[in-house]
Formats: structure tokens, C-alpha cells, sequence
């Protein structure tokens, strides 16, 4: 146990001293998630609030050919721009999401009671335009659909009979578990917030060592290489989640800056969010931090575990990105995979669900008994001869 | 006491050490001397445990090696090849720490530290950072944070490498000084004349066997040459004639 506590406490001292891991243990690593999740907020706040009716604008080619249906255009949100005067190469060039044109013989076929052409012209490659689109064209048809029951009217036919089928929309989402999606990338935040804390650590104690070659002396000392590794393990794991401390923290202060209320969504980014979230992510701290230093025991030198690293640090992306593409069913057996586990727990916590005792405990010791293993496994790494020599 | 016995070591198809005994006593200082590449530092590299002989034996103070690593490493104050000190702690830290891992407490840790910062003339670097001191200044930090436990023999791996000729003389006077208490001294070098200056016994190596394993005296009557460099010549050199 002295052992340990004297590795310990003098890893922990000498890294303190050190700038570049201090800043990115306790500012840039733990920070990072925060302002993503602000950034993305805002994002979907914006989008929100688009939805609601924003005028639409949008040039109109010919508007003087038909003021009737401008006028109705206009009383469901259409604010017509002036004409412009290459309406193709203004769509390609992202000027317009999407130009109205009326040909001048509108009013003539409309007098004849023929069916009136107006055109819209669009790139439908372009991803933004899609709702302006959209709703132009809903717009149109809504107009026509008027004015067709009009005329049934006129001759005396009830406008039932050209709508059999009337279909009426009732949309179970909420705006919290529309922005579901981009939730879903934010546990990785967390993950990452770990790995950062410590990853300057695990490669300074590991690799560092062996550079300046100071683990050769080290382990002529009358200890157990595993007891300098556990007190090693755990200066990282300090760090790792202090770091996890301070970004648990900045989830929960702009949870009550950012006006989410103002869709009506509620974020309980708070004490209760704050635990649930440490005490999932709690095995992986120590399964990083043995991870990290079994890494960089097979690095040569302090830039070689730096590559290893970043290349690691990929790999707990992966539940993050595959569950933000394929639209898997979240299932029990997911919190008993480590990373995975943490990844859809957060998610559900973020989407206003609760978590049961449960799903908690089998995240954690699934994490545990691999943080265990991993551990042992770095500890075999830590007896070999060639470890030590540096030269 | 140190006691080898045909020790062996390879790696790969290069065989760094082919059979190497001798004995190094207590009160007396033993050279380990022999060129670049002979085999020294892997000698004593299995002494201090960090490595394991394919075959052969390592007693210290009549404790096996094999058979109780970390007693030995209780035994003994190892200055390695690599001095490797911590940058970022003061001289006092380093030589702390490893007084807190030998399991000192903190009353002894205290006196056998600033005994040994005033033996090693070190009272004015002892609360600075180790980042930039001088190549002297790092061997006496090493050198300090190695014997904080008072070990009773001492293995030093080419000490005075990179020495300027005043901090060469003071490290000679503070390994006489530790011959004088009675420890064992074990150290390895690849110059003659420091060698001739200090040792009781002289091991000479090439090649990763013995060649020699005398005094120094000896030395010079076995060859037939006054001048012990070329007592040295003529052992390495016949030698390698031999084994070609």
C-alpha cells in the first residue's frame, strides 16, 4: 500500500508541475464537451424555431400574370422577391434555395378553366433547400386544392367528392427526441474528456520514463513492478476524472443556459444527470488509463505513444458514430458492453428517460471486470525484462 | 558481498555475456574493466535484477538472485548506465522518493539524505529542479538517491562518464570513502587509468568473458608490463587472437 501511495502522490506532484498536462487535463479536454454541446444546441434550437412560420422568401418570375394566386401565396407566409434574371444559374449558385416562375399565359388557360402551369426551379442536390422547397410546393398544392373545390362549388358538386381519403398528421415527437440524433454523439464527449485527462499522463509515466530512462533505477528498488504500476494507474486515473468532474460540471451550467424551454424540451443536466453519468463512466477511467499505459509500454519513445494514442482514441468513437447512422433498437444486453453501455445509457439520459438500478450496475461491472482484465494484462507487460532498458 | 558464477546472457544470436564469474568483496573496490561492448553493463544489469541470466548464478550477500529478487534489491545502491532523474522534482525530492520506496521513514529518509547531500558536496542544487543540471551535478543526485538506504554493497555503472576532471576527483574520494566504511564497491569502467587509480581488484572483461581477475599489482607481473595499459592491451588483445 506505501508503495503505491508514494507512486502515487509523487506522479500526481511532479505532473502538476507540468503545463501541458495540466491544461489539457483540466481545461481544453473537459471543456471541449460543453462548448460542442452548446454549439449543437444552438443548432437545433435554430432549426426549431425555423419551423415555425418563417417568412418564406423567394423570387417570383412573372408574379403580375397572377396576383390571385400571389396574394394567397402570400397570406400563407410567401414573401415574394423580385424577379431575377437567370433563374437556373441562380438556383446552381446557392442565390435561391428555389424561384417561382409564372408563364404569361397563366390567366388565359386559368379563364378556360384548363389546368395552369407555373414552374419551380430547384437543385435538389443542394441538402438546405429541402424545406423551402418543400413548403413552396405545399403552398401550390394547397392553393390548387382551393381553388378546385371552388369550382366544384360553382357547378354545384361537393368538393368531398375529389378528396375520398382525408388524412390528418399526429406526430408523437416531441423536440427532445428529435434532437435525439444529435444527442447521440455526445457521450462520446465524455469518453474523450477521460482519454484526454489522462492520456498525457499514461504516456509521460510509461513511455516518458523509459525515455529519459528513469524506469531502470526505478525498478532496482526493492518493490513489485505491479505496485508501482497500480500507484501509476492510479495518478491517471485521478486526472482522468477530475477531468470527468469539470465536464460533468460544464454539461450542467450551460444546461441552464441554453433557453431549451423555449421548445419545450426539459434538460435535466443537473446533480441527478451528474451522478448517474459518473458512476457509468466510472470503469472506464480505470479501463483507460490500463489501456493507455499498456499502449504506450510498447512505445519506443514519448511520439510513438503519442501516435498509438490518437489512434486509440478513435476507437470509443465507434459506438457513437454507428449508433448516430444505423437506427438500432436500444436493447438490455448493450449495457453489458463496455463503451457501448455508457454510450446508449447517456443517450437515453439526454432524451429525458430514466435509467433503472439496474441498467446502471451492468454497465458498471461489465466495465469493471474488462477494466480488471485489461489491468492484469498491462501488469504482464510491466514484468517483462525489456520494459526497463531504454538503450 | 557479491558473488558471480558463470553467468550467461543472449540476445538473439549475439551472446552479450559468455560465462562470467568473480567476486567482489566487502571493504574492497572491484573494477569491471573491459572495452565498449564487452558486456559490463549486461553483467550488472543481472546483478541489480533487472535482467535474468540464461544460466548461472548471482549471490549478494549469500541471497539469490533468483531466488529473492527484491531482498537483493534491498542489498544493494544501483547507479545505472541510464541516471534518468526526474525533471520536474528537486534534487531533495528525487533522493526522497526512492527513500520512501526502499521503505525509510521519514526521520531516517531526513539524516541518511543530508548526510549524503554534504558527502557529495551537493548542499547548494539540493532545492533545485533537476531539469539542466550539469552532467556532474546529476551523477551525484543519482548517486545520492541510490545509497539513501545505507546499502551495504554498491554497484556503479561507468560513474564517471562525462565527468569533468574535479567533480572525477571528488566521486574517486567518495567511493574511497565508501571502501573505507566497509561496503562493497562494484563499479565498471572503460578506463585504465581510473581504474589503476582506485581498485583493489581488477575483472577484466572482453568479448563478454573474463580475461583477467587480479590485483592490479598482479596484473602488471602477469603480463610482464609496467605500465598497466599496457597490461591491458596485451590481455584484450591476445585474447581476441585467441577466440578468432
Amino acid at each position: 500500500m506505501n508503495t503505491m501511495l508514494t507512486v502515487f502522490l509523487k506522479e500526481v506532484k511532479e505532473n502538476l508541475r507540468d503545463k501541458r498536462t495540466v491544461t489539457s487535463a483540466l481545461l481544453y479536454g473537459p471543456l471541449i464537451g460543453p462548448i460542442i454541446f452548446v454549439l449543437l444546441m444552438n443548432t437545433i434550437i435554430t432549426r426549431e424555431l425555423n419551423k415555425a412560420d418563417q417568412p418564406l422568401k423567394i423570387p417570383v418570375i412573372g408574379a403580375q400574370y397572377a396576383p390571385n394566386l400571389i396574394d394567397a401565396l402570400k397570406q400563407q407566409g410567401l414573401l415574394p422577391q423580385p424577379a431575377v434574371a437567370n433563374p437556373e444559374a441562380a438556383v446552381r449558385d446557392q442565390d435561391a434555395d428555389v424561384v417561382l416562375r409564372i408563364p404569361a399565359d397563366f390567366d388565359k388557360s386559368w379563364r378556360k378553366g384548363e389546368a395552369s402551369q407555373v414552374e419551380m426551379i430547384y437543385d435538389s442536390s443542394q441538402k438546405e433547400t429541402g424545406s423551402s422547397i418543400d413548403r413552396l410546393r405545399r403552398m401550390l398544392e394547397t392553393y390548387s386544392r382551393h381553388q378546385g373545390a371552388m369550382r366544384l362549388v360553382a357547378r354545384g358538386l361537393s368538393p368531398t367528392m375529389m378528396a375520398p381519403v382525408s388524412v390528418d398528421d399526429r406526430d408523437q415527437s416531441t423536440p427532445q427526441s428529435r434532437a435525439g440524433q444529435m444527442f447521440s454523439i455526445l457521450p462520446y464527449f465524455f469518453v474523450l474528456t477521460i482519454f484526454m485527462g489522462g492520456m498525457y499522463l499514461a504516456i509521460d509515466l510509461t513511455a516518458g520514463e523509459r525515455e529519459r530512462q528513469s524506469l531502470e533505477p526505478l525498478f532496482a528498488n526493492p518493490v513489485p513492478r505491479w505496485k508501482v504500476l497500480l500507484g501509476k494507474l492510479g495518478a491517471i486515473s485521478v486526472f482522468s476524472l477530475t477531468s470527468l468532474l469539470i465536464s460533468v460540471i460544464g454539461f450542467g451550467v450551460c444546461g441552464k443556459i441554453i433557453p431549451a424551454e423555449k421548445l419545450g424540451m426539459t434538460m435535466n443536466l443537473g446533480p441527478v444527470f451528474a451522478l448517474q453519468v459518473l458512476l457509468m463512466m466510472l470503469p472506464l477511467v480505470i479501463l483507460l488509463a490500463s489501456l493507455q499505459t499498456l499502449v504506450a509500454a510498447f512505445a519506443k519513445s514519448y511520439r510513438e505513444a503519442q501516435t498509438y494514442l490518437s489512434i486509440l482514441m478513435m476507437v470509443p468513437a465507434l459506438p457513437s458514430i454507428l449508433l448516430s447512422v444505423l437506427p438500432i433498437k436500444v436493447s438490455a444486453w448493450m449495457y453489458a458492453v463496455p463503451l457501448l453501455g455508457q454510450q446508449v445509457g447517456i443517450s437515453q439520459l439526454l432524451r429525458g428517460e430514466q435509467l433503472t438500478t439496474m441498467q446502471i450496475s451492468t454497465c458498471m461491472i461489465s466495465g469493471l471486470i474488462v477494466a480488471v482484465v485489461a489491468t492484469v494484462i498491462t501488469a504482464q507487460v510491466y514484468r517483462s525484462e525489456r520494459l526497463a532498458i531504454s538503450v | 558481498m557479491i558473488e558471480v558464477k558463470d553467468l550467461h546472457k543472449h540476445f538473439g544470436a549475439v551472446k552479450a555475456v559468455d560465462g562470467v564469474s568473480f567476486k567482489a568483496r566487502d571493504g574492497e573496490i572491484t573494477g569491471l574493466l573491459g572495452p565498449n561492448g564487452a558486456g559490463k553493463t549486461t553483467t550488472l544489469r543481472m546483478l541489480y535484477t533487472l535482467m535474468t541470466p540464461d544460466q548461472g548464478q548471482v549471490l549478494v550477500d549469500g541471497i539469490d538472485v533468483a531466488r529473492d529478487a527484491q531482498a537483493v534489491r534491498r542489498q544493494l545502491g544501483v547507479l545505472p548506465d541510464a541516471r534518468g532523474l526526474y525533471k520536474r522534482l528537486t534534487a531533495r525530492e528525487n533522493i526522497d522518493y526512492f527513500a520512501r520506496l526502499q521503505g525509510l521513514d521519514e526521520t531516517l529518509t531526513r539524516t541518511r539524505r543530508e548526510q549524503l547531500i554534504e558527502a557529495l558536496e551537493m548542499a547548494d542544487i539540493a532545492d533545485r529542479r533537476t531539469e539542466g543540471f550539469s552532467q556532474g551535478q546529476r551523477v551525484k543526485t543519482a548517486i545520492a538517491r541510490a545509497l539513501v538506504h545505507d546499502p551495504k554493497n554498491v554497484i556503479l555503472d561507468e560513474p564517471t562518464n562525462g565527468l569533468d576532471v574535479m567533480a572525477t576527483r571528488g566521486l574517486r574520494q567518495f567511493m574511497r570513502r565508501l571502501k573505507d566504511e566497509g561496503r562493497c564497491v562494484l563499479f565498471s569502467s572503460h578506463i585504465m587509468q581510473e581504474v589503476a587509480a582506485l581498485c583493489d581488484r581488477i575483472v577484466v572483461i572482453a568479448n563478454g568473458r573474463v580475461v583477467a581477475d587480479e590485483t592490479p599489482d598482479a596484473l602488471r607481473a602477469q603480463t610482464g608490463e609496467a605500465n598497466l595499459e599496457d597490461a591491458f592491451v596485451k590481455i584484450i588483445g591476445s585474447e581476441e587472437g585467441l577466440s578468432a
